[in-house]
């Protein structure tokens, strides 16, 4: 099954640089690009489609990164879209804010080409082929489910 | 620096495998165990006999739990500020949707499945470590 992926991120060079390190781990996707926070919560409120996982840059134009996370993690439709944050900061105050409004994972973005490579390829093997996303078809309609059991308790 | 990590977990079969593969992967790991829920929480919390218990830096928790659930353990780390940042990635036999669902809406940080075969199990702990104790930037403990 493809996996809709959601990349939050300005920079060109970077966009590219993931798209192909995807590529070369041969895992079907669909790369969506947002190159601003406003950009990225429009993909995210339009639900089509719904990203199956999330790639947020936390340093971004009109819509910090920071802010894309809160609205994600405080939405109960679509707090359970896992988030990992893809930045180079390493702020401390960075990371800590991140866990704190329940990013999933915090990386730092090297800046060798080599390296940077690396770290997309981990994000695809430990995130798109070791965890268990969150099944999202069902939880979509996240009302229509708990009627459809509130009917059949009673 | 040495990673602190607390597992949660009540095989004693499986924490013996997953100790031997943090081993393994030569990375200097504190594992702490602790065998149900009540025991997770009053080593997070600091009680009973846990007085002088690190914070963790990473948790590996398992949702079938005696005592207290898994699930319930969860819900306590993330309503908790103090311990919300703590990453806490769950590790269960269960591949039920609704589990893997309700977990991620508690803000689990990763959901896996223990493989039943123990290389796998074993090749599971070692990409966990690399990922989350090698690449992941962990937070540090908020300081009080």
């Amino acid at each position: 099954m493809t996996v809709e992926v959601l990349l939050v991120e300005d920079s060109p060079g970077d966009v590219r640089l993931t798209q192909e390190a995807f590529r070369e781990a041969g895992t079907q996707i669909n790369l969506h690009v947002a190159t601003d926070g406003v950009e990225a919560m429009a993909f995210l409120k339009r639900q089509d489609p719904r990203p199956d996982f999330v790639l947020l840059d936390l340093n971004l134009p009109k819509m910090d990164g920071r802010e894309v996370l809160a609205y994600i993690k405080d939405d109960a439709a679509l707090r359970t879209i896992p988030t990992i944050i893809l930045t180079t900061s390493e702020a401390e105050a960075d990371i800590l804010k991140s866990y704190q409004l329940q990013a999933n994972c915090y990386l730092n973005k090297p800046v060798q080409f080599d390296a940077f490579e690396k770290v997309v390829k981990s994000i695809n093997e430990f995130w798109l082929t070791m965890a268990k996303l969150p099944p999202h078809e069902r939880l979509m309609n996240r009302t229509s489910v708990t009627e459809f059991e509130r009917k059949e308790e009673g | 620096m040495t990673k602190q990590v607390l597992l949660v977990e009540d095989s004693p079969g499986d924490v013996r495998l997953t100790r031997e593969a943090f081993r393994d992967v030569g990375m200097s790991v504190h594992l702490h165990v602790a065998n149900d829920g009540v025991d997770a929480m009053a080593f997070l919390n600091r009680e009973g006999g846990h007085a002088d218990a690190p914070r963790p830096d990473f948790i590996l928790l398992d949702l079938n739990l005696p005592k207290m659930d898994g699930r319930q353990v969860l819900a306590r780390i993330k309503n908790d500020e103090g311990l919300r940042t703590i990453p806490t990635v769950i590790l269960t036999t269960s591949e039920a949707e609704s589990d893997v669902a309700s977990s991620y809406q508690l803000q689990a940080n990763c959901y896996l499945t223990k493989p039943v075969q123990l290389e796998e199990f074993e090749g599971l702990v070692k990409s966990i470590s690399d990922f989350w104790l090698r690449k992941v930037r962990l937070p540090r403990k908020p300081q009080s």
